[in-house]
């Protein structure tokens, strides 16, 4: 039976994530299609001002800020969302190993990620990047590599909460194979953590390759990039803030996004938690 | 509403409850109402009912508390011309500690890890007695260490939590409680986590204790067995209502409520071995009571009458029962004879340990055990924490860490760790582990739990694991539709008859329960214990860890008693029971209650 608890307010919540995630994917996707010029036309004053048909103006070649922000969303995107993926899947599968097989496995495990956690994560990929070129494929591995330390750190160690409770150990007993016990047993009791720290690596994904790309590692211009938009028109900043803040404003929108259905995941499975917990008590 | 009663002479109550009534926050619902007691300077009142009864909201309330998600809604609690519930958040912090005190469950969660005992005690001081001179804060904390039973010299005070006993840490607690010389101390299930022996002295210290400072006291418990002894006056709570107050004697020999009668009859009891029964049902929660007689959906003698909420009614002598139809006379239980235990000479064992050891780093927890279990026989391994049964019992099962000796399954030697065993030698012996909640994967249908044991040993299809599956569940008493649900949604004993269930789908030789019931309520536990005894009779052999000795009159054929790793005695239960010669088994017997002859 479902309690009839006051639910709306978390839901909006994540209500609100979603729609802002959906919202900022589907600029980005059908951009291209819809924008009024192509990304590099020259079609106005440098750092003209916006008009009732130019709604955010023109950026400092004279390009048009609108069909720029159409184009530039799609790989900062895409990127991000490849690398939080990535991490998420190698990190996950090697942290639950760790977590379950302990002794020497664990303590090797460990030693790696302490080594990889030893170094800065953007000086990681900035070196990586500088070195062996600027491939978006490249940049996606490197930044996933960045990221897998934390999560084996943090499935290690909620595997490690879950291993020793007794229906790990009743799956031992009954001589179920290991690959049966880490994904059916214990991967889905550790799956929550494991997503609300998908959605806070994503955000930092989306911040670390706009800071490339702004840093002017990441896409090559003329190529529109939401990252790089804002490191060319910085300068303009005074005379047309549009063309710098759009792409900050959206970045800005997709990271909260992805932050709160980060935070409405976690609030609703505790609140289940707590609600189920509740009822076994009474029961 | 429960009036006042008065039994013995006249003395100003030291705590008067009246109307008090806590609700869910939010919801219009109360998780108790209607509550009203007194207690007198110097007596023990023992507040009994099942888990979610409601009686550590009333703990709590008595300190002038509600948990989170509760609220006090209603009634008074006065103390000494002083009502609690009114009084300011100053006198509050005055008062909590200084004249109530209160003594929590789990002591390894109460006391701070990062604190030395002596640290704690200072901390009451500083905050209630910041006048005392240094001499008389040494001679008051000497004096109350001796009074609780811990060695009072400084280096024991230098010591941290962790370095002590669970009956220690427990101890400490009723120190700090006992520090101010409180009128009344709330003590809410204080010896839960603790072994029979232990148990019994911290219960002799608390009984000392209030005798001595003529505090009173409210022992909050769901366990009648453990008041038994303690208390002066009980009262019995159901679904947040008193159904029942007494004098302990009194209520022991004629319970009037029908809830209190099912208490008592599905209570074990050491000294005779009975059927225990079980009180058909469980209680609802407090958004789904609605309105009369909370029990009467469980209730063998409910009338139309049970619509209305039943009235409290004074039977004399301080005896109030709240019920249409108040049951008389002294509680009948059927006497069964022991089992035939002694008829297993000759046969061959079904499971034979011999030498068995087993070390925990460098200390030994089993040194050379024999162990023969027959076909079709209850075996019950007991002993108090530490004595190694536990570790015996997974053993057995292949868990064990540093495990040697020998292990026979019908003859054939078996692998000593669960690695080296076989599908078909796995599924002969089965495991029920002590917490259901923790035994059941969270995010699994019980269906699924279910049907993957029985495909994993057996050949089956899709049908044929349902019709399996519902079969066993059948049998194990749960409703064909417990299979769609996942376990938080069913009660800790549905959860258990689960993991029961998932032992039996496989069709065991031998079932291996681990103190099954100890986190299950009595009446639950009579129904878990009876369900084994049926599936004895249908052939299973059962190996029964428990510390409990009551409940090993009413199941156990056999009896194995283990002390420090090593079997000290074992034979027949009744007569083991009746007569134990070993001077450890004796401690057991007199620790649960019962006199020894000696």
């Amino acid at each position: 039976m479902r309690l009839p608890f006051p639910t709306l307010p978390r839901e909006r919540q994540l209500r609100l994530g979603l729609a802002l995630l959906l919202g900022v994917l589907l600029f980005a996707l059908a951009g291209p299609v819809m924008a009024p010029h192509a990304q590099d036309a020259l079609v106005g004053q440098p750092y003209g001002a916006p008009s009732d048909t130019v709604w955010l103006g023109y950026d400092y070649l004279g390009r048009d800020v609108v069909s720029r922000l159409l184009h530039g969303g799609w790989t900062v995107l895409w990127m991000s969302l490849a690398s939080a993926l990535a991490a998420l899947v190698v990190g996950a599968a090697i942290g639950i190993l760790a977590g379950f097989a302990g002794r020497r496995t664990d303590q090797a495990i460990v030693w790696g990620t302490d080594v990889l956690l030893a170094f800065p994560d953007l000086i990681l990929v900035l070196l990586v990047v500088s070195m062996l070129g600027r491939e978006p494929g490249l940049i996606v591995l490197t930044v996933a590599i960045a990221f897998v330390p934390g999560v084996v750190r943090l499935a290690r160690g909620v595997t490690m909460g879950v291993a020793r409770l007794e229906f790990v150990e009743a799956a031992r007993l009954l001589g179920y194979p290991a690959t049966r016990i880490l994904f059916r047993e214990i991967l889905p009791n550790i799956a929550t953590p494991l997503l609300v720290h998908f959605g806070i690596m994503l955000t930092w994904a989306i911040s670390m390759l706009a800071g490339l790309s702004f840093l002017g590692y990441g896409v090559a211009p003329p190529t529109a990039d939401w990252g790089l938009m804002i490191n060319e028109n910085r300068a303009g900043l005074v005379l047309q803030p549009w063309a710098a803040l759009a792409p900050v404003v959206l970045i800005g929108l997709f990271a909260l996004g992805a932050n709160l259905v980060a935070e409405g995941v976690s609030r609703l499975n505790a609140r289940i938690g707590a609600a189920t917990g509740g009822k076994t008590n009474a029961g | 509403m429960p009036a006042e009663f008065a039994i013995g002479p006249a003395s100003a109550p030291l705590l008067r409850v009246e109307g008090l009534r806590v609700s869910l926050t939010g919801a219009r619902a109360d998780i108790v109402s209607d509550i009203g007691f007194t207690l007198r300077p110097g007596e023990i009142v023992g507040l009994v009912g099942e888990s979610g009864s409601g009686k550590s909201t009333i703990a709590a309330a008595l300190l002038g508390h509600a948990r989170k998600g509760a609220v006090i809604t209603g009634g008074r609690v006065i103390l000494d011309d002083l009502d609690i519930l009114s009084a300011e958040a100053s006198a509050l912090r005055d008062l909590r500690g200084a004249r109530v005190a209160h003594v929590p469950q789990d002591p390894g969660a109460a006391l701070n890890p990062m604190l030395r005992i002596g640290a704690h005690l200072d901390e009451v001081l500083d905050v209630h007695a910041p006048g005392m001179t240094p001499d008389q804060r040494v001679e008051r904390v000497v004096a109350v260490m001796a009074d609780v039973g811990l060695p009072p010299d400084p280096a024991f005070r230098q010591r941290f939590p962790h370095q002590l006993s669970g009956g220690q840490q427990q101890r400490v607690l009723l120190a700090l409680a006992f520090l101010l010389r409180p009128r009344l101390v709330v003590l809410d299930e204080p010896t839960t986590a603790l072994d029979v022996v232990t148990k019994a002295q911290v219960l002799e210290t608390v009984r000392h204790l209030c005798r001595r400072q003529g505090a009173g006291a409210l022992y909050v418990s769901h366990d009648l067995s453990v008041v038994r002894d303690l208390v002066d006056r009980l009262v019995v709570l159901y679904a947040g209502r008193v159904v029942e107050t007494a004098a302990s004697h009194t209520l022991f020999a004629e319970p009037r409520h029908p809830y209190t009668r099912g208490l008592l009859a599905a209570m074990p009891d050491i000294a005779v071995r009975r059927h225990l029964l079980a009180v058909p049902g469980h209680a609802a929660a407090p958004a789904a009571r609605g309105e009369g007689c909370p029990f009467r959906s469980r209730c063998a003698v409910t009338t139309d009458r049970c619509l209305d909420l039943p009235p409290w009614q004074e039977q004399g002598r301080g005896h109030g029962v709240a019920c249409h139809h108040p049951v008389s006379g002294s509680l009948a239980v059927a006497v069964e004879q022991t089992g035939p235990a002694a008829g297993t000479g000759g046969r061959e064992p079904l499971l034979s340990v011999r030498g068995a050891t087993a070390r925990y780093g460098k200390q030994v927890v089993l040194s050379g055990v024999d162990l023969d279990l027959h076909a079709g026989e209850c075996t019950a391994l007991v002993g108090a924490s530490g004595s190694g049964k536990t570790t015996l019992a997974r053993a057995i099962m292949g868990l064990g860490e540093d495990v040697a000796g020998t292990l026979l399954l019908d003859g054939v030697a078996q692998g000593l760790r669960e690695g080296l065993r076989g599908t078909a030698q796995r599924r002969r012996i089965q495991y029920i582990f002590q917490n259901p909640s923790r035994a059941l994967n969270p995010r699994q249908k019980v269906g699924d739990i279910l049907g993957a044991v029985a495909r994993h040993f057996l050949p089956l299809d899709r049908g044929q694991t349902a019709a399996c599956v519902a079969a066993t569940l059948a049998k194990v008493a749960l409703p064909a539709s417990a299979a769609d649900r996942f376990p938080a949604e069913l009660s800790g004993g549905e959860q258990q008859r689960v993991a029961i269930a998932r032992a039996l789908i496989c069709e065991p030789d031998l079932l291996i329960c681990d103190e099954i019931t100890s986190a299950l309520d009595v009446s639950v536990q009579a129904a878990i214990v009876e369900l084994l005894r049926g599936l004895q009779q249908e052939g299973l052999t059962l190996l029964f860890v428990t510390h409990d000795l009551a409940l090993v009159r009413s199941i156990a054929d056999r009896v194995v008693v283990l002390n420090a790793g090593a079997i000290v005695e074992q034979g027949a239960a009744g007569p083991l029971l009746d007569c134990p010669h070993h001077p450890y088994t004796r401690s057991l017997i007199a620790a649960s209650g019962r006199a020894v002859a000696s």
